[in-house]
């Protein structure tokens, strides 16, 4: 999807008047977190999980190259091919040439927030290629010609009427008289048209959770399966992953797949935990011909060893994005990337640029939740304000708030002049307020008053009436 | 001061200062009542919170370095504010980070400084207060406080001795009011919708008064209700703990 991030305040104006927005961003926000909550009671040791996640995180990307070396050999030792893409021009570039090499037409796809970051199917398309959605939510947005606006359940926003609507105009052969009022018969109707694409797909490409370096095996969790037809019936199987999702073991994978599950969903297992592990071997009953795995770094590496490093360790739960107070006011579209929420908030910047999404590490009231639940403990606060200080230095503030803030300190700096002035100015508001105890309007228009009342102060500041009851000082 | 009382610094905040003295009366008659002996140095301002959260360390430190000279000299530091006590607390020694002198006292104030029911109750071992208030109550847990600072069962726990008064809880105490310093003003209208958020939790418990221990939070959330036309009141639990609630009218209303 094309960056909009710059815009961010206007799209969250947008999205706080759409009520079928607002409806949708009603469930989500006691949806998952209520889940959550009720997979974390079961599991007594659920906060000891965390911890080992966050340390095979932590392992893994101190001796990134090593591991991502491993892959690579056991990889080519089980008969696949590994590709790395530096950028996301390099990575359409690799796909697109081995759906050539092999004359393919159809392609079907698994979700994948790669593919998504490279705005892989785009890109087949100018090449003349036929991509398909094969996750129900990511198939509805291809219909409908969006992006997604949440990471593991990507049309969130959408509500049912929504669906039946993007089927009718784009099911030519749906009889116009079918019932498809419940959501079975949606269902259904998006089985019967997806079947068809599976048998008929040449490739099918899927995203990666992990990448096994002792196995060389690539992991995806899915609750539909369809992850699984897409990459069994084509002749060729394409992996889009990124630097960090590689893990030494398989006793990691499984401790990372304890914490991921619970963390976004609130289910003890996603219902398909998939391995994948080279092409079809000569006594396997199924599988694809070629087994290919593209890397993607696109700006990863430059995260390494930086303020933003320990972002590396997300695992893509969505729990952050879940239980964040903006995005549940928001949605996810109004964040302008494929990455919303707390995490995108973070991510974004560094792979596209801070001066691309100014308001992106602002978006945020600090409250600490996203830290709270994240499942390998990012400290994503600590790195919001690492973005802050760096707009701070490097320019890209708003200069009216470049100046509030300098003059601020100013005052703050000068205790004297501070509290004489500040003596005055209490005692006009607290007159202005007197009656009613609150102020309705400043003369200068402000983001306070534009929605609450300004609660008048008492009149003398505190260190004034100290100083007349003469308290005790330094 | 006698020897045997524990010479506290108070760091009154700026909200505190500038709009509701009497929270910072109530702080000091609770820390009196329970043996202390209260000072409080004129040289103090803001802890530096905005600057640092903008990304200005520059300036936050400089606020940091007068708060650091002017409260090294207790026993114990107390602010009437969770947010600014985890300022302090966590975030002074994180912007020292790479100036090993000022680090070493940044760590030394840092352990000595408390938010005031933390203090009461933890330091202090207060587990009752004499105050009465013949209301319902709901209590809103500010997000530094809660998250940084650990504040959960103090405030409860002493409000549970204020006669008359009975506690309900809202379904979503912990989470976030909206206000979030000066992303309130930057993002007014997505603030805003938190809070009403916010506002309507609190309602729902059917509560007489919003009670918190963060005055930033309580006047936006009392701004909001205000602005709503809501008549629950909202007030700092060290009016009601220090039993001064006859002494100012509820936040953003009237003297009735
Ligand atoms: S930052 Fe943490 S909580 Fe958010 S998606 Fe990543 S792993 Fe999950």
């Amino acid at each position: 999807m094309k960056l909009n991030a710059h815009n961010f305040k206007e799209n969250a104006k947008k999205a706080l008047k759409d009520n079928d927005l607002q409806a949708s961003l009603q469930k989500l926000g006691t949806g998952f977190p209520l889940k959550r909550l009720a997979a974390m009671e079961r599991l007594p040791e659920f906060e000891d999980l965390r911890d080992q996640a966050r340390d095979i995180k932590d392992h893994t990307l101190r001796h990134l190259d090593f591991y991502l070396e491993q892959f690579e050999s056991r990889v080519v030792e089980t008969g696949g091919k590994v590709h790395w893409a530096r950028d996301i021009k390099d990575g359409r570039k690799i796909v697109y040439e081995i759906c050539e090499a092999v004359g393919a037409k159809t392609i079907t796809k698994g979700k994948s927030m790669i593919g998504e970051e490279m705005a892989i199917n785009e890109y087949l398309e100018e090449k003349g290629l036929i991509p398909i959605e094969t996750d129900l939510g990511e198939y509805i947005i291809q219909l409908r010609n969006e992006p997604p606006s949440h990471i593991i359940a990507p049309a969130i926003h959408l509500r049912k009427s929504h669906v039946e609507e993007a089927f009718r105009k784009t099911h030519t052969e749906l009889p116009k008289d079918r019932n498809l009022d419940a959501p079975e018969d949606l269902l259904v109707e998006a089985r019967t048209m997806l079947r068809k694409k599976f048998i008929a797909a040449d490739v099918g490409i899927t995203g990666a959770n992990f990448m096994v370096a002792e196995t060389g095996s690539t992991v995806i969790v899915t609750n539909e399966g369809n992850g699984d037809l897409t990459q069994t019936l084509p002749r060729i199987h394409i992996v889009l992953c990124s630097i960090e999702k590689v893990v030494p073991t398989l006793e990691d994978c499984t401790t990372l797949l304890r914490v991921l599950a619970r963390s976004a969903t609130g289910q003890e297992q996603s219902v398909y935990t998939t391995f994948s592990t080279g092409p079809r071997g000569e006594t396997d009953p199924d599988g694809p011909d070629e087994f290919h795995v593209v890397i993607l770094d696109n700006g990863r590496s430059r995260m390494l060893g930086h303020d933003t490093h320990d972002m590396l360790r997300c695992i893509r739960c969505s729990a952050c994005i879940n239980h964040c107070p903006v995005y549940q006011s928001v949605g996810g579209h109004a964040y302008g990337s494929i990455y919303p929420g707390p995490m995108g908030s973070v991510l974004t910047p560094a792979l596209y640029g801070l001066e691309k999404s100014c308001d992106l590490p602002n978006a945020s009231t600090m409250c600490g939740k996203c830290e709270e639940v994240c499942p390998v403990r990012i400290p994503i606060p600590k790195m919001l304000r690492s973005w802050r200080k760096k707009q701070w230095e490097d320019g890209p503030v708003p200069t009216m708030q470049r100046l509030a803030m300098t003059w601020w300190a100013w005052w703050a700096l000068r205790p004297k002049l501070y509290h004489r002035v500040a003596g005055w100015k209490m005692r006009i508001m607290g007159f202005m307020g007197r009656k009613s105890g609150h102020i309705k309007a400043f003369p200068l228009k402000n983001g306070w008053t534009e929605n609450r009342d300004f609660p008048a102060p008492e009149g003398k500041t505190f260190q004034q009436r100290w100083s007349e009851k003469g308290g005790r000082r330094t | 001061m006698s020897e045997n009382e524990k010479n506290v610094g108070l760091f009154v905040t700026c909200l505190v200062d500038l709009f509701r003295p009497t929270v910072a009366f109530a702080a000091v008659k609770l820390m009196e009542d329970a043996g202390c002996s209260i000072c409080v140095p004129e040289r103090q301002t803001c802890c530096g919170q905005p600057a640092y959260n903008s990304g200005d360390n520059e300036d936050a430190k400089a606020m940091a370095q007068m708060v650091i000279e002017e409260f090294e000299q207790f026993d114990y530091v107390v602010a009437p504010s969770g947010s600014c006590a985890a300022m302090i607390r966590v975030h002074y020694p994180e912007l020292f980070a790479d100036c090993p002198d000022w680090l070493t006292r940044a760590q030394n104030l840092s352990t000595k400084t408390y938010e005031l029911l933390t203090f009461l109750s933890d330091v202090l071992h207060v587990d009752k207060v004499e105050a009465a208030l013949d209301r319902t109550a709901t209590y809103h847990d500010s997000c530094s406080g809660l998250r940084e600072l650990g504040i959960k069962q103090q405030p409860r726990k002493l409000l549970d001795s204020v006669e008359g008064l009975e506690l309900v809880e809202a379904e979503q105490a912990e989470r976030c009011c909206g206000f979030g310093g000066t992303f309130c003003l930057k993002f007014s209208d997505i603030s805003s919708r938190i809070t009403d958020d916010k506002c309507d939790d609190l309602l729902k418990t059917g509560a007489q008064t919003v009670l918190g221990g963060d005055l930033g939070c309580l006047m936006n959330i009392a701004g909001r209700m205000t602005r709503r036309g809501e008549t629950v009141e909202v007030r700092h639990i060290a009016e009601v703990l220090a039993d001064m609630c006859d002494e100012v009218p509820p936040i953003s209303q009237g003297k009735g």
